[in-house]
């Protein structure tokens, strides 16, 4: 085939059919603020991690309420604990716990099986 | 031989009480690490064991520290303590004397009433029966104000007491019982028989008027056996096992043993003697201001020493240590929780492999600003300033990417995430060939101080300014305004540094003194310690915290640490400021000094000046 400069793009669709919101669930009653999560972004502009790799808890937390199981998994384990995201929260959101919950999450639904 | 069947129930729970009680000590002992034991037998024959027998005497039988926390909650537990082992040492007295010297089976001093109800042929019997009158006193004085505190607690100062399980029930109710029992059954002995004392006597001819003495003293010396019996055979199982634990704890302490990375025998010596006195439940700012009240120490505790211990618990404490320098036991609270921690690490291993090494440069003195004064630039401002301005060749480590120090995930119980860390960092430091590293973060400066064992000394950026101070080598101008000091955690308690940022301050501000000072500081709330805390509850934390610095109404509120800062600044009219940021307020130039000294000169100079990593007491 010759190459054309472009190529089509992979499915974006999200198939909440198909998805298991299982980690969502746990997480949810590990940390109820996740509920309390706008996606605003603040606490991926300052994340110690983000600055060494591709990785925000804004996305990590969008991935968890979709049911993204394989890219929560890839996310999950980057996050330094270091609690800049917690001050700079606007929502009060308990990211720390947050993080741990879905750890625990991912740990109990893939590896418990 | 004097017998009798009721001296059954308290002989077999005192001979149940004493092999348990051994079993436990020996499994305990044999389960200290290698070290600690060797430690124990170098202790055992010196001058230790004589200071440890008086701390017993001091803290196990008078509770000089309840005392100081409250005298008559003191007296209370004094009174059962001491007069419960006068009335044993004195009993014992009494029948060797009227036995001329035989000391018979251990029964006879207890019940000694019962088998010599009125021994008129002895010598001293009057003075005898006064002086254990006079003791029971005593020992009844403390048991009402038991009972009461349960009521009312507030008159013995605890706000809370804490909530029991069965067997400390069981032991506390037949604990309350074994006293008065005892004056019955020597009342009804002496009403219906003679002997007795102001007490006795006088009690036992009032209850002889209505009632017929002649056959309840009998089944009420068999209640105040069974009552024993059963307080001893509960003991163990209860709280009351601190009783002899104490005592045991005392001399581990004393031969220099202590807490290690994981649950050893020391630790199981320490969870038994925790007495659940529940004073460390008023001290808890948890429980004071944020209505949190299953998470205190004494529950911990008590939850690792039945296992019945849930995560989430053990996150949810501020790691703030207030409750360690109350309790009057002396536990290493924090140590035991930081255990179970990292037993239980929550979430899943990290992974770390996408940081690189550390970019490096050469200089004299590193300067770490940490995450926290990350988000709070103007500290890292001042503190940037404050280096330029004295000429230091210094290097700000993480200006660019800020890796951790890996304190956070030590406190989240994940050691080998911090070991990672730590490594990174300590790679950067060494290779930067710095003789020295400031840094203006408590929680940094207790991981780089502990747990990285540089080679170069660490200084937090208050110890720093003082030696400077002490030099001449920073000036600083009166600001004129009345400041207080806020003792970070992890500064204060966590590192004892009380000295210099007060050193700093007083030639800067009027220091006024807030309630809670020093030792006693209040947390700001923020502590990265808590994992599970809600913030709104962080937030009613930081404003108890917050109003009780502000009482005096001081122009600003200082503080060490720039998570301190950034979570009063949250809830404070007042002005924050780091010290950092007062200091290079206050800053004279050297620019408009004649003659600056020379660098290196200078730099050695200023490191000499400083005491590596001193710690101090508050003056
Ligand atoms: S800062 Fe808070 S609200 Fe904003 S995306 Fe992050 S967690 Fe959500
Ligand atoms: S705690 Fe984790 S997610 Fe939050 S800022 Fe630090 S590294 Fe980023
Ligand atoms: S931990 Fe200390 S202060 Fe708290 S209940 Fe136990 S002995 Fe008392
Ligand atoms: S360390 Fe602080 S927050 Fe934790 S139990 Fe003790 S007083 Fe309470």
């Amino acid at each position: 085939m010759p190459d054309f400069g472009y190529k089509i793009a992979k499915d974006r669709q999200i198939d909440y059919d198909e998805n298991k919101r299982l980690i969502f669930s746990e997480v949810a009653a590990w940390e109820p603020s996740i509920y309390r999560c706008i996606s605003c972004g603040t606490c991926a502009a300052t994340c110690s991690a983000g600055q060494y790799t591709d990785y925000s808890l804004r996305k990590l937390i969008l991935l968890v309420k979709r049911g993204e199981e394989q890219e929560v998994i890839t996310n999950v384990s980057k996050c330094l604990l270091c609690g800049k995201c917690q001050l700079a929260c606007p929502m009060g959101v308990n990211t720390r716990n947050l993080i741990l919950g879905i750890q625990n999450a991912v740990k109990k639904t893939t590896y418990a099986v | 031989m004097l017998f009798d069947w009721f001296v059954l129930p308290f002989t077999l729970g005192l001979a149940y009480l004493l092999v348990v009680v051994s079993v436990k000590f020996y499994c305990w002992i044999k389960a200290l690490p290698y070290s600690e034991k060797q430690k124990l037998k170098k202790a055992i024959f010196t001058t230790k064991s004589l200071i440890s027998f008086k701390e017993i005497v001091m803290e196990s039988l008078l509770h000089r520290k309840i005392f100081k926390v409250n005298p008559l909650l003191g007296y209370m537990h004094m009174s059962l303590a001491f007069g419960w082992l006068l009335l044993i040492l004195l009993g014992n007295l009494e029948s060797r004397v009227f036995n001329h010297g035989e000391m018979g089976p251990p029964y006879v001093p207890i019940f000694f009433r019962f088998f010599n109800p009125n021994p008129t042929a002895f010598a001293f019997h009057h003075q005898f029966s006064f002086i254990m009158d006079l003791v029971l006193v005593f020992v009844l004085s403390g048991v009402a104000l038991a009972y009461y505190k349960r009521l009312n607690s507030n008159t013995l100062g605890l706000k809370r007491i804490t909530k029991h399980i069965p067997a400390d029930m069981l032991a506390l109710t037949a604990l309350w019982f074994i006293f008065p029992l005892r004056l019955l059954a020597e009342s009804f002995t002496s009403g219906s028989l003679g002997g007795g004392s102001f007490l006795t006597a006088n009690l036992g001819n009032v209850l002889n008027s209505f009632l017929p003495s002649e056959i309840l003293y009998y089944p009420f010396w068999w209640a105040y056996s069974v009552s024993l019996g059963l307080f001893f055979v509960a003991l163990p199982y209860s709280r009351y096992m601190h009783i002899p634990t104490e005592m045991l704890l005392i001399f581990l302490k004393n031969a220099g043993i202590e807490e290690q990375n994981s649950h050893s025998g020391f630790t199981e010596v320490e969870l038994n003697a925790c007495s659940r006195c529940g004073i460390c439940i008023d001290t808890c700012q948890l429980s004071k201001a944020a209505g949190i009240n299953n998470v205190q120490s004494v529950y911990q505790l008590r939850d690792i020493r039945y296992d019945t211990q849930d995560l989430n618990r053990s996150l949810n404490c501020l790691m703030c240590g207030r409750c360690d320098t109350t309790c009057p036991v002396g536990i290493d609270i924090a140590g035991i929780r930081q255990i179970k921690r990292n037993e239980s690490a929550p979430g899943l291993a990290e992974n770390y492999t996408y940081i690189k090494p550390q970019p490096v440069q050469h200089a004299d003195v590193i300067y770490f600003a940490g995450c926290m004064t990350h988000l709070t630039p103007s500290i890292k401002k001042a503190m940037v300033n404050i280096f330029k301005n004295s000429d230091i060749n210094f290097w700000f480590m993480d200006e660019q990417g800020s890796l951790c120090c890996g304190r956070p995930q030590l406190l989240a119980g994940k050691n080998q995430e911090a070991k990672i860390l730590m490594q990174k960092n300590k790679m950067a430091i060494e290779q930067s060939q710095a003789k020295a590293l400031v840094t203006n973060c408590p929680i940094c400066y207790k991981m780089f101080h502990e747990e990285y064992k540089l080679d170069i000394p660490v200084y937090h950026h208050s110890q720093y300014f003082a030696g400077l101070l002490d030099n001449n080598l920073l000036e600083l101008n009166h600001l004129n305004t009345s400041a207080v000091y806020h003792d970070p955690c992890e500064l204060g308690r966590g590192s004892k540094v009380y000295k210099e940022p007060r050193q700093v301050l007083n030639s800067i501000v009027a220091l006024n003194q807030p309630n809670d000072d020093g030792e006693k500081a209040l947390c700001c709330g923020g502590s990265l310690g808590n994992v599970s805390i809600s913030s709104e509850q962080r937030t009613l934390v930081t404003k108890q915290a917050c109003d009780t610095l502000l009482q005096n109404q001081p122009e600003i509120l200082v503080t060490g640490c720039p998570l301190c800062k950034k979570t009063f600044q949250k809830v404070s009219d007042t002005p924050v400021l780091d010290l950092a940021e007062l200091v290079n307020n206050s800053l004279i130039s050297r620019k408009q000094k004649p003659k600056p000294l020379k660098k290196l000169e200078k730099i050695d100079q200023v490191l000499n000046s400083l005491v590596p990593n001193q710690t101090a007491d508050l003056e």
